[in-house]
């Protein structure tokens, strides 16, 4: 599967929130090649920010050849992505990692999000043919649950207990007594570890996608490891690349 | 038109090489560049035994640059003779290998290691700020130099390459001390030694708090260190530094630069490394020079 950087126009571009935007890109034809789970670099036109933004990809259209990212405004980068109108051009690299598994259809699955974490996991919800939950963790203000309501059942939880339950992914799971065969979940690391833990506890299938600072986005420059259980095939020590070997991993591969 | 240079008796197509640690052994570039377009491929540093490198966050960006503390994590010299020299060879591409330790012992033994191997130089990187026990140990004090230069020009079977570190008062000072010890080229800059704080999280961006600064913001230094190390010694020099276009690494040629290696650029672009070989042509074209090595060191 070959990956490309390439210049691509905007053709969306919305705030969701205070601080969340959400973009649509016409990428042309890597848009086929896209696994649910997977991001881009996203690069800015400013030469003083040199390295890449990897950011999630959050939906696609495969007929009009157009990818969707949902990001959060961290720093200047950002804010300049966010400033794109529709008609402009942006350079991304993608598509990037390894992206979720598919799973067959006779088990059920359970997509946690939190946070920014939410966005790779619509993706996947629209992608997956077999029964699926969709919980998703917030600080306060929602956004992109509606989007997850015609492909699974959603439930939220925030932490001011605004809406949903009040607490984070784990709490909604276990207070609407949620189960599946397998959990796939995106979003910050305290969290991710509490999933991994949960998942051990309760014997569930469990991946994890993980997120790192980056540089080139594509496994050569080491930036991006994680720590793995055994030694890595790649790496001859315990360290995976996120942006290669990952981002998702089986939970029990990773230490967190 | 001659883009050729010659580096201790080895010959490159033209002067573009890799900056080693930005470029793996080249697989994950060889997706986007094709490789047989390079100079050289200058590999990340392998030492004796595995490394697994300095905790995360590894990078961080700061105005025109990037700091990065990855600490030379690496496979070691087993895995890398087994699997990323048989990679590079299936390329029409001169392999140098970088090479790290912690002990003159360390690098004797990688060095040693790659004797019978298909390597056209070695390079010895004695300059990398990240990893307390080695590295920079050696590169800041120019007796170190001599005597690490010399032990490994005693066991070398390749030409051998010392990398230079920036954070030195006199860049001269070390680079002569190359020379005596016996090596065959001299290249600069690694990078210099920064510090970046994350003032939301009120703590350092990278984990080892001090990290090596690249990227074009340190270009200047490079050439300067390039220019001053050119006139110090009669080794061919290979520059580096902050390069991100053709433009760029004529600059370096100009300074003295016999060969120039790319590498924080290759995150901005990763077809870089081929552009700037393209672009050296198009310069010269554009110029009329037809040999390349009437640009080298031109600049007094």
């Amino acid at each position: 599967m070959a990956k490309e950087k390439k210049t691509v126009l905007v053709t969306k571009q919305e705030w969701l929130s205070d601080d969340i935007c959400s973009m649509w890109l016409k990428a042309g034809s890597m848009v086929s090649q896209i696994r649910p789970g997977q991001f881009i670099s996203v690069y800015s036109c400013d030469g003083s920010r040199l390295l890449p933004r990897p950011i999630s990809i959050c939906q696609t259209d495969k007929e009009k050849e157009e990818l969707r990212i949902v990001y959060r405004l961290v720093g200047q980068g950002t804010r300049e992505f966010s400033a794109c109108k529709p008609g402009d051009s942006i350079e991304i690299l993608g598509p990037l990692g390894n992206g979720f598994p598919q799973i067959p259809p006779d088990r059920t699955v359970l997509l946690m999000g939190g946070g920014i974490g939410i966005p790779p996991m619509l993706e996947l919800a629209k992608s997956l043919g077999c029964g699926k939950t969709a919980v998703l963790g917030y600080r306060d203000k929602l956004f992109l649950n509606h989007e997850f309501e015609p492909c699974c059942r959603v439930f939220v939880a925030t932490e001011d207990g605004s809406a949903g339950t009040k607490g984070n992914v784990l709490d909604a799971v276990r207070e609407n007594g949620l189960q599946a065969d397998v959990i796939m979940a995106c979003g910050p690391a305290p969290m991710l570890r509490a999933i991994k833990l949960y998942a051990q506890e309760n014997h569930i299938e469990c991946y994890l996608s993980l997120e790192e600072k980056m540089a080139c986005g594509i496994g050569a420059c080491l930036a991006c490891v994680c720590q793995t259980k055994e030694v890595d095939h790649h790496s001859n020590v315990h360290n995976a690349r996120i942006c290669k070997d990952g981002p998702v991993f089986r939970a029990e591969e990773v230490e967190l | 038109m001659n883009t050729k240079v010659t580096i201790a008796g080895v010959e490159l197509k033209n002067p573009v090489m890799t900056a080693s640690g930005t470029f793996g052994s080249g697989q994950e570039y060889g997706e986007f560049v094709d490789l047989n377009l390079l100079g050289a491929v200058v590999t990340k540093g392998v030492s004796n035994i595995p490394w697994p490198g300095n905790p995360t966050p590894r990078i961080a960006e700061t105005y025109g640059g990037m700091i990065n503390a990855i600490g030379l994590q690496n496979p070691g010299i087993d895995v890398f003779i087994k699997r990323d020299i048989p990679y590079l060879k299936q390329y029409d591409t001169k392999i140098i290998v970088n090479v790290c330790g912690k002990t003159a012992q360390d690098y004797v033994d990688v060095v040693q290691r790659l004797g019978d191997q298909p390597v056209d130089l070695l390079e010895i990187n004695i300059s990398c700020p990240n990893v307390k026990e080695g590295g920079i140990a050696f590169g800041q004090d120019p007796k170190a130099v001599e005597a690490i230069t010399k032990e490994v020009k005693r066991h070398a079977r390749q030409p051998v390459i010392m990398k230079l570190s920036p954070n030195v008062t006199d860049i001269t000072a070390t680079a002569k001390a190359a020379e005596a010890g016996g090596a065959d080229a001299i290249s600069l800059i690694n990078t210099l030694t920064g510090m970046k704080i994350d003032i939301n999280r009120r703590t350092f961006a990278v984990a080892n708090k001090t990290g090596g600064l690249s990227g074009p913001a340190i270009k200047p230094v490079a050439v300067r260190m390039v220019y001053q190390t050119a006139q110090a010694v009669k080794l061919p020099v290979i520059g580096m530094g902050g390069i991100m276009t053709a433009e760029d690494a004529i600059e370096f040629i100009l300074a003295g630069a016999t060969a120039v290696s790319v590498g924080t650029a290759n995150f901005r672009n990763p077809y870089a490394t081929a552009e700037i070989a393209r672009g050296i042509q198009a310069y010269m074209e554009s110029q009329g020079v037809d040999d390349i090595c009437q640009l080298i060191g031109a600049v007094r």
